[in-house]
């Protein structure tokens, strides 16, 4: 097996999370098998369109927008409250909203979706996400290597990963038992999660599975995959 | 004391060459309201550990204690006793009895136990009113949905005050979120002091229990640490 073909391995489902308001969970987010792509979820979410989306529940100020999109993104977004201007004066600009006609950057200058806001909007969340790449991941590569490397249980190099995921997992169900109850936010992102690392559970116990079957001998012999894995690994000339 | 307690036991099927081992030398202590979950592939011996420690099964080797009291010393009535007070079994496919209704499933175990049945009846609405299928009490399982009908069978499995719940992939036939219901009453059972043990292959479902045991080819192969608070998860990310 060529290491290049890892890059293709179909292997994780994205977790889309939403935003939420505990800011709390942007830092839970971060674990050590968060493929790449979910790192990259603040990003995912303009101010554009969280703003379009304050606006969607009825008219508001320009404080008290400002205010909202501190309260309900915290850390999710860090970005400085005067894009919160810009970006209504750039929406404006485009037809996606309107104000009144109080003076530019008053506090109590009210905006107001337009239809066409509307539109993009509903637009953007209709927007599948790219999942069509899946990014390299750490842990199948490390399982495909341990198959090669003499001497190596790969039986004990899962069981390695399974039960730290499943350490894991109990800490997000310990959240969800006590605090998400009463917090759909919370409750979807957690669910999220708890999905994503079952999945990696259960990928890990497929390959057990299919280990396990191999017969002697199944799996090309160590002598002639180690030139070509040289090859790929070696610095080029 | 531990509510069970399985020491060194083994177990096999067949003979000679075509023997199996299906438990080799397992160790398990749960306490009561603690949950236990025993994770592993098909075959890996979870279900024969369940029977085991219900008493439905006795070991080869090994002994296995409920309530500190080693099920070797006790006669076949004796264990039938054990088994009716003291153990609540839930399957997978729910084993209710079609022909009667949820009352009359839930009170079913009580009244083989020689309580009377106007006692027996009131005590297992209670139980059923407490999972808050009071209104359905009269509906025989062909009438519930899945999700209630698992709710009957842990109502039946933990009326009468039993201490020790076993549960064989408890929500293996329900969505995800009648199977996080049926995950949070055997939670609920475990606060009141309920000793609970799960096997199951389900990671999603092994994650309510306190102490999650990996089963393999029969054998303990490891299990998870105590778990942190909650909170450590957010500590991990803040320290990255």
């Amino acid at each position: 097996m060529e290491l290049t073909a890892l890059a293709r391995v179909p292997f994780l489902s994205s977790a889309t999370v939403q935003p939420t308001s505990d800011k709390r969970i942007a830092r839970r987010l971060h674990t050590k098998y968060y493929p790449q792509h979910v790192e990259r979820l603040r990003y995912i979410v303009s101010v554009r369109h969280a703003l379009l989306a304050l606006l969607s529940e009825g008219p508001k100020y320009g404080l008290q927008l400002r205010e909202e999109f501190e309260a309900r993104t915290g850390e999710v977004w860090p970005l400085n409250v005067g894009q919160v201007y810009t970006t209504l004066q750039r929406l404006e600009r485009d037809g996606l909203v309107e104000s009144d006609g109080t003076a530019e950057d008053s506090p109590q200058k009210g905006f107001r979706i337009t239809p066409q806001g509307e539109q993009e909007l509903a637009g953007w969340l209709r927007t599948p996400p790219d999942l069509s790449s899946p990014p390299r991941d750490e842990l199948v590569i490390k399982v495909l290597v341990a198959l090669r490397v003499p001497g190596t249980d790969v039986h004990e190099v899962i069981q390695v990963h399974r039960r730290y995921l499943v350490e894991l997992m109990q800490q997000w169900t310990r959240i969800k038992e006590s605090e998400a109850e009463q917090d759909l936010s919370l409750a979807l992102v957690v669910d999220a999660e708890l999905f994503r690392l079952d999945s990696v559970i259960r990928w890990l116990d497929t390959a057990d599975g299919r280990i396990n079957r191999m017969k002697p001998g199944e799996l090309e012999p160590v002598h002639s995959a180690l030139p070509r894995l040289r090859r790929r690994v070696s610095p080029r000339p | 004391m531990n509510m069970l307690e399985l020491r060194d036991v083994s177990k096999s099927y067949g003979e000679g060459a075509a023997q199996v081992h299906a438990l080799d030398r397992v160790s398990l202590a749960v306490e009561p309201g603690a949950m236990v979950a025993v994770m592993g592939p098909s075959g890996s011996g979870k279900s024969t550990l369940l029977t085991i420690a219900g008493s439905l099964e006795e070991p080869a080797e090994g002994e296995v204690l409920v309530g500190g009291v080693s099920l070797a010393t006790m006669s076949r009535g004796a264990k039938a006793r054990l088994r009716r007070r003291q153990i609540g079994y839930v399957f997978q496919d729910f084993n209710l009895l079609a022909g009667l209704t949820a009352a009359e499933n839930v009170s079913l175990p009580l009244e083989l136990d020689g309580i009377p049945a106007r006692k027996a009846r009131a005590v297992g609405l209670k139980a059923l009113d407490e999972l808050g299928l009071g209104a359905r009490a009269a509906s025989f399982p062909g009438q519930l949905s899945g999700g209630e009908r698992q709710r009957v069978a842990i109502a039946r499995a933990v009326v009468g005050d039993r201490r020790l719940l076993l549960a064989d992939e408890p929500s293996g036939a329900l969505d995800s979120v009648n199977a996080e219901e049926v995950m949070r009453l055997l939670h609920g059972a475990c606060k009141r002091g309920v000793a609970v043990v799960v096997v199951t292959h389900d990671a999603q479902l092994a994650s309510w229990a306190d102490r999650v045991v990996f089963l393999r080819d029969g054998r303990v192969t490891d299990q998870t640490a105590p778990p942190p608070g909650p909170e450590s998860l957010l500590e991990q990310g803040a320290s990255q």
